[in-house]
């Protein structure tokens, strides 16, 4: 199993690119680094309408503990379609999380498996919402 | 030197259209099809917001404007408004506007939507068996003018430049004379798909 790989949908790339090293009882911070492909955006985790789909990152129960997850500050766009701005992501980006690796963990290499869902839109045009894999390779010590 | 212009020019297309793509903006038009190029309307059977069992073969004889949307489709909800003004303004020339929401969460998602907005069409649950049917729908708003005789006169994928566009390719086929539109071709295709 290699350290880490991407997973990809036609319009957002997920790549976690980074072993995590994490001690037993101790924390650690992952970053998944998403790209999209220009032209498109995707709804923040905090969209102003409620209708909106938001991105959302979810991990597993184990072997890890995600304490806190932090997604990058929004950006306000205008759209053709829009009256008021969007709160948007778009381009490359990353979303970070605290991970908490139980005192009982056995030590020795292993994955964290998460989901990110998405709703990705153009100027034009929008896309059904989508769930795809993250995973991050860990070294647990 | 012509030659020249006319190579430039042709580069100049394709480079516009390669930068359209790039950048993620694939719209099309609704251009209205010859009656000769158009093929049949599948036919469907979905519920509406009553529960009421509908099938697209129900509009026989009229012009139909069949939009797939969503509540989470920022571009879909410009249309909508649209839409309901065609609705009101065509619909005793024989116009029948009908959405299809193809959002995941049903009528929970979807009956809150029409109220707040005060939609005065018919709305359909969609699924993914009649989104096949219309090509795969994998973008939203994709919208279909269907003539009287229950045929595909134009497809439009995303938000629509402007109303009027809509609006010339309606009037067109509502006024298509009469004896075509209700000949004996006019039905709809056989193949179909049921409601959830």
């Amino acid at each position: 199993m290699p350290p880490a790989w991407a997973q990809s949908s036609a319009i957002l790339s997920v790549a976690s690119s980074e072993k995590l090293i994490i001690k037993r009882g101790a924390t650690a911070q992952a970053k998944v680094k998403l790209e999209l492909q220009p032209g498109f955006h995707v709804n923040s985790n905090t969209p102003a309408d409620a209708y909106l789909i938001p991105l959302k990152l979810t991990w597993a129960k184990d072997p890890l503990q995600a304490e806190q997850i932090t997604y990058p500050k929004p950006q306000l766009e205008k759209y053709a379609f829009s009256v008021t701005p969007v709160s948007v992501f778009s381009g490359s980006f990353e979303v970070l999380t605290r991970f908490r690796a139980p005192q009982t963990l056995a030590p020795g290499l292993n994955m964290m498996s998460g989901k990110l869902r998405y709703q990705a839109c153009n100027n034009k045009e929008c896309f059904p919402p989508r769930a795809i894999d993250v995973h991050v390779t860990l070294d647990v010590q | 030197m012509s030659k020249t212009v006319s190579a430039l020019l042709v580069c100049l297309a394709v480079f516009i259209a390669l930068l359209s793509t790039a950048c993620g903006n694939r719209s099309t038009k609704a251009a209205v099809k010859d009656e000769k190029d158009r093929k049949g309307a599948p036919d469907f059977t979905l519920k509406d917001a009553n529960g009421q069992t509908v099938h697209l073969s129900d509009y026989k004889g009229k012009v139909v404007l069949l939009d797939f949307w969503a509540t989470w489709c920022g571009p879909c909800k410009i249309e909508i408004p649209w839409f309901m003004e065609f609705e009101q303004q065509f619909k005793d020339r024989g116009l029948s506007v009908v959405g299809v929401s193809m959002d995941d969460d049903g009528w929970n998602a979807v009956k809150p939507y029409l109220m707040k907005m005060k939609v005065n069409y018919r709305v359909l649950l969609g699924n993914d068996q009649v989104g096949t049917l219309y090509g795969g729908v994998d973008s939203l708003p994709t919208t279909f003018l269907i003539d009287r005789q229950g045929k595909i006169a134009s497809v439009h994928i995303g938000l629509s430049e402007s109303k009027d566009e809509f609006k010339n390719a309606i009037v067109r086929l509502l006024d298509a004379p009469r004896a075509t539109a209700t000949g004996s071709s006019g039905r709809l295709l056989a193949s179909s798909v049921g409601a959830k």
